[in-house]
């Protein structure tokens, strides 16, 4: 047909798409072009150009804490001490507040009226003032108001909580921890094995069962086995021991890394919390009712049931709160703890270098973004995989 | 068939979802006035087909041309093509926030560009030609299927089409409100509107219907008027068809 | 039953309720008496430390700053205008349209009246209860008025206020540069309560239409678009809002033509703004996902062309499904203007901490603090209160 051969160009579908984007593109990139040019500009102004020599220089401020830190190091350096004490507080803060989280999740479905209502109050508390008010709280109005270092607070097991922070003891290798090892690591070989031995057995007469159980049962069994058996403990604990001026030995946290992890914790907490609650609640009666009239047993339809679709519903909402937790820990700034986002703001103050220190943080929070992500996808299909 | 008077021309159309290939070559024509009716198996390309019709799918290969005009890439034919065609689908789709009045008029109102008023009295009119013009102020929610697929009907008619699609309208109701339906649409054949109907309606294809498409695999496996499609099914497949259908 | 219904009666109904829900199993019994000690330990010293060994004067005396800043003395009257003019709309929306926010206004009434009961000046007093009844009055009005037959008049005009609201109260309380009864009152003056729901305020309002947009373009067919969306959306989900608020405070200036100057509070809403639009978008695209294919092609086979489905079609679906997730984004926005901080604006937190640097009232702070998260978690819990009531509401209006 020669209608179908000439179709405006203005008309035809196929060209106005492209156009489309191609304007689109066009209109990004001239806003991009006049940031940019308003930046040089700018900095022509200013007499700064855009690098990153001065990473190198010696940085001539203090970090507290964390990795060892000189003035003299560079700012490169300087800038790696804040994001390990990111990944320390943000490590330790997921790790916590989730298990903090599923108690407080399961105390709300309690059938203790008196403990449901009070994780009630917790949750409702916690969730609905901002975060930064609790953690200047914690900071200013807890823990610079306990006594001094030498009448410090103690706590059963040798744990002390003064201004300068929480000091508790530090397990210690003694001379039978490399023979403890490598029983662990027997340990493990025949947990494996009797896992697989069972796998097959189970397999060969046709029954369900819980090989697993087997397996770790045999680990633990060895581990406190041999660990009793050596002649001397392979760990002892190493308590703190008040030196001149502070503690000396031992697990030390300052007060801004306390604050900043208890504060996040309890945050994150009452949100994993509501996550869990919603998750049980999620598997419908239904479910329950239909394991019920097989005639599982509680435990089995929890187990087989209920935790496993409790699981891929509660996942994702987790993995937004982890990502949450990571950036809330910028918040550190508030209270003084030298992490990535502080130390690069002292960075930018000393070298006056706010675009490439602007850039060097984003780039490392969506890096820690992009990672927690990925593993939690990954644990996500495989929860998935697992219960098909 | 007088080939001045179709009103839809069908040329080897082709089209393929990835590497499946729905329709293989379908060349047919449609006059103007006439009601077809298209059976087949389920997954055999009926519904792509008049999909293709107002281009909710594209065709990759052959030609389709609706009443003079081609489909082709072309934006404005497209616009105007459907303007021509009424579609009515197998679950209604109101729009659930309008009620049954608004559903009608919205398209009038912003397409046409009828007054407000203009619209709605056609609406009403619409809706007592399909008979339920109590139920104008309700949502589409407050209607039982049988209504929501009258209003359906009524929305298509709205843009005063010359052709209406029907993709199986009584597949998703009770049987009770089947009738209803079928009703309003054999009114509306023989008001002698132009009308394609997928329908598994055997009885209302058998009295309705000028001619009917069997479809198989993506293919025309016969075309014959209703007296002929039944009494005499030449194709093997027309046969095991008719005889798992008519059993029910 | 019977049997049942004996039992029932031999047992008062307290102890079988506590029996049920407190003593049921003995770790319950357990778990109770645990929780009861530690309420007890722990409200002890509260409850004491609250009613005796706290000195609250710290509040009164700085109640000005906590709530307006810096804001100049004599033109506080603007901002009790703008507070007149949101009420009368509230009021007027609640006769008209009732349901929950017939309940806001209820209880908002009622905490004016509860405020106006507070030693506090005789002017400001008598202005909490004008805005008690004012709310009511234009309650009534609205219920005369859905009565009436103006009402789909007075419906859209309302709704049209409703959206230039934000304007007039900015107007209000920044001032229209060359009018003399509305002079400008320049950002740096504002501090406290207010500045928080300005800053709160204008970044939803701003956000809105550049999540939508943003939201749309995720969902685009053509790639470019989609692409581009997406990249916003995630690089701005995955920085810290106060790295996007610093580095506003700080480069903004750096990419605007050299002579522009931005205040700080405007900075800081261009940060909540960006911010807030990639968490918009997010919720508006979980409500598009949720409009079947069929409502596309019902639209396109109508002859709707694409523009007109998304505004009548798609949109107005897909944005109501969101309602409950956007008031969720409003909370946190609420509480997440405490992050001003690294603009160095004096939000409520902030300026409450600047007044405990103030060598008076140093050792105020457990005192300061407290009642900051007090009044966050006021409005918070209200709105989340109302934010889940509104769910359930537009969950049983739906299809």
């Amino acid at each position: 047909m020669t209608r179908a051969a000439r179709i405006p160009f203005w008309r035809d579908i196929r060209v106005l798409r492209i156009s489309a984007q191609i304007a689109f593109v066009l209109l990004v990139v001239l806003l991009g072009n006049w940031l940019y040019s308003n930046l040089q500009t700018n900095l022509r102004a200013t007499n700064i150009s855009f690098s990153y020599d001065f990473l190198q220089q010696p940085a001539s401020m203090g970090i507290s804490e964390g990795l060892p830190f000189q003035p003299t190091d560079s700012y490169q350096y300087a800038f790696w001490v804040g994001v390990f004490n990111t990944l320390r507080v943000v490590f330790l803060g997921m790790v916590l507040a989730t298990l903090l989280g599923l108690v407080i999740g399961v105390a709300r479905l309690s059938s203790n009226w008196l403990v449901r209502t009070l994780s009630g109050i917790y949750i409702e508390t916690l969730r609905n003032t901002p975060l930064v008010v609790q953690l200047v709280f914690w900071y200013t109005a807890v823990f610079l108001k306990l006594p001094r270092v030498d009448e410090s607070l103690q706590f059963p097991g040798s744990i002390y909580l003064s201004q300068r922070g929480l000091v508790m003891p530090q397990p210690q290798p003694t001379e039978s921890f490399a023979l403890w090892g490598l029983t662990l690591l027997l340990g493990c070989v025949l947990a494996v094995g009797v896992y697989i031995a069972r796998r097959i057995y189970l397999e060969r007469v046709q029954r369900p069962g819980t090989p697993w159980l087997w397996g770790l049962s045999t680990f633990l069994f060895i581990a406190t086995g041999s660990w009793f058996l050596l002649p001397q403990s392979p760990l002892t604990w190493e308590p703190p021991v008040m030196g001149i001026f502070n503690f000396e030995g031992g697990m030390q946290f300052t007060p801004e890394f306390t604050a900043l992890l208890l504060g996040l914790v309890i945050y994150t907490a009452a949100f994993i919390a509501e996550i869990v609650r919603a998750g049980i609640l999620a598997v419908s009666k239904g479910q329950k009712e239909a394991a019920r009239a097989l005639g599982l047993t509680n435990l089995q339809m929890m187990r087989l049931i209920v935790l496993p679709q409790a699981l891929r519903v509660m996942i994702p909402p987790t993995t937004s709160q982890y990502l949450n937790l990571a950036k809330n820990s910028s918040l550190a700034v508030a209270i003084g703890y030298p992490d990535l986002f502080n130390v690069a703001n002292t960075i930018i103050n000393q070298s006056g270098r706010a675009i490439e220190v602007i850039l060097m943080i984003m780039g490392s929070y969506l890096t820690i973004s992009l990672l927690t992500s990925l593993f939690m996808n990954w644990y996500n299909r495989r929860v998935r995989l697992v219960e098909r | 068939m007088l080939k001045d008077e179709a009103i839809i021309i069908c040329r080897d159309v082709h089209k393929w979802f990835g590497n499946f290939q729905a329709l293989r070559g379908i060349t047919t024509s449609v006059s103007k006035g006439e009601v077809v009716v298209i059976c087949g198996p389920s997954g055999s390309g009926k519904s792509t087909f008049i999909r293709t019709i107002n281009r909710l799918e594209e065709h990759q290969r052959g030609q389709i041309i609706v009443d003079g005009i081609e489909l082709t890439h072309d934006l404005k034919n497209i616009e105007a093509i459907r303007r021509e065609i009424g579609m009515v689908f197998q679950s209604f789709n109101l729009f659930p926030h309008l009620t049954a009045l608004q559903n009608i008029t919205l398209a009038p109102i912003w397409v046409r560009k009828l007054k407000r008023s203009e619209a709605e009295d056609l609406a009403m009119q619409l809706l007592k030609r399909v008979g339920i013009p109590e139920q104008a102020h309700k949502y589409p929610g407050q209607l039982s299927g049988g209504q929501q697929q009258r209003v359906a009907i009524a929305r298509a008619l709205a843009m005063q089409p010359k052709i209406m699609l029907f993709d199986e309208p009584t597949s998703a109701l009770d049987p009770e409100m089947i009738k209803e339906v079928l009703d309003v649409m054999r009114e509306l054949a023989r008001s002698g509107m132009t009308m394609i109907v997928v329908t598994h309606e055997m009885g209302f294809a058998r009295e309705v219907a000028d001619r009917i498409i069997f479809f198989d695999q993506g293919q025309i496996v016969e075309e014959n008027s209703p007296n002929e499609f039944f009494k005499n099914p030449k194709h093997e497949r027309t046969k095991l068809f008719l005889s798992q259908i008519l059993q029910h | 039953m019977i049997g049942q219904k004996r039992v029932a009666v031999e047992v008062p109904p307290t102890l079988r309720w506590l029996k049920e829900n407190l003593f049921s199993t003995w770790y319950n019994t357990l778990l109770t008496l645990l929780c009861l000690w530690g309420l007890y330990a722990a409200l002890g010293s509260l409850l004491t430390w609250i009613f005796a060994k706290a000195d609250w004067s710290v509040i009164p005396a700085n109640l000005k700053l906590l709530l307006v800043g810096t804001y100049p003395a004599e033109m506080l009257w603007r901002i009790w205008m703008a507070l007149y003019l949101v009420v009368c709309f509230l009021g007027m929306s609640a006769g008209l349209w009732g349901s929950l926010l017939r309940d806001t206004v209820v209880v908002l009434s009622s905490a004016f009246l509860f405020l106006a009961l507070l030693p506090f000046g005789v002017n400001e007093r008598l202005l909490l209860s004008g805005l008690a009844l004012l709310s009511w009055g234009m309650m009534g009005s609205g219920w005369l008025l859905r009565r009436s037959s103006l009402r789909r008049w007075g419906a859209r005009i309302l709704l049209g206020l409703w959206v230039l609201s934000p304007v007039l109260v900015v107007a209000l309380i920044g001032g229209v540069p060359g009018n003399a009864w509305l002079a400008p009152v320049s950002t740096a003056q504002w501090g406290g309560l207010m500045l928080t729901f300005m800053l709160a305020i204008v970044g939803i309002f701003a956000s809105f239409p550049l999540g939508i947009l943003l939201a749309l373009g995720r969902r685009s067919e053509l790639p470019v678009v989609r692409w581009l969306s997406i990249l916003y959306i995630e690089i701005i989900r995955g920085v810290p809002l106060v790295t996007l608020i610093f580095m506003a405070s700080v480069m903004l200036p750096l990419f605007l033509p050299g002579d522009t100057r931005v205040d700080q509070a405007v900075r800081a809403m261009t940060a909540f703004t960006l911010f807030t639009a990639a968490y918009i978008a997010e919720n508006v695209r979980g409500g598009l996902q949720n409009i079947p294919r069929g409502q596309y092609e019902a639209a396109q086979a109508v002859g709707l062309s694409s523009f007109l489905t998304t505004v009548f079609i798609v949109l107005p679906q897909a944005l109501r499904a969101v309602i409950p997730a956007n008031v969720g984004q409003f909370i946190s926005l609420f509480k997440d203007t405490s992050l001003v901080f690294v603009a160095a604006l004096l939000d409520l937190f902030n300026i409450g901490r600047s007044i405990l640097a103030n060598p008076n009232w140093l050792a105020h702070d457990s005192e300061m603090l407290l009642f900051i998260a007090f009044v966050y978690w006021i409005f918070t819990y209200f709105m989340s209160h109302l934010s889940q009531r509104l769910e359930r509401t537009l969950g049983v209006g739906e299809r």
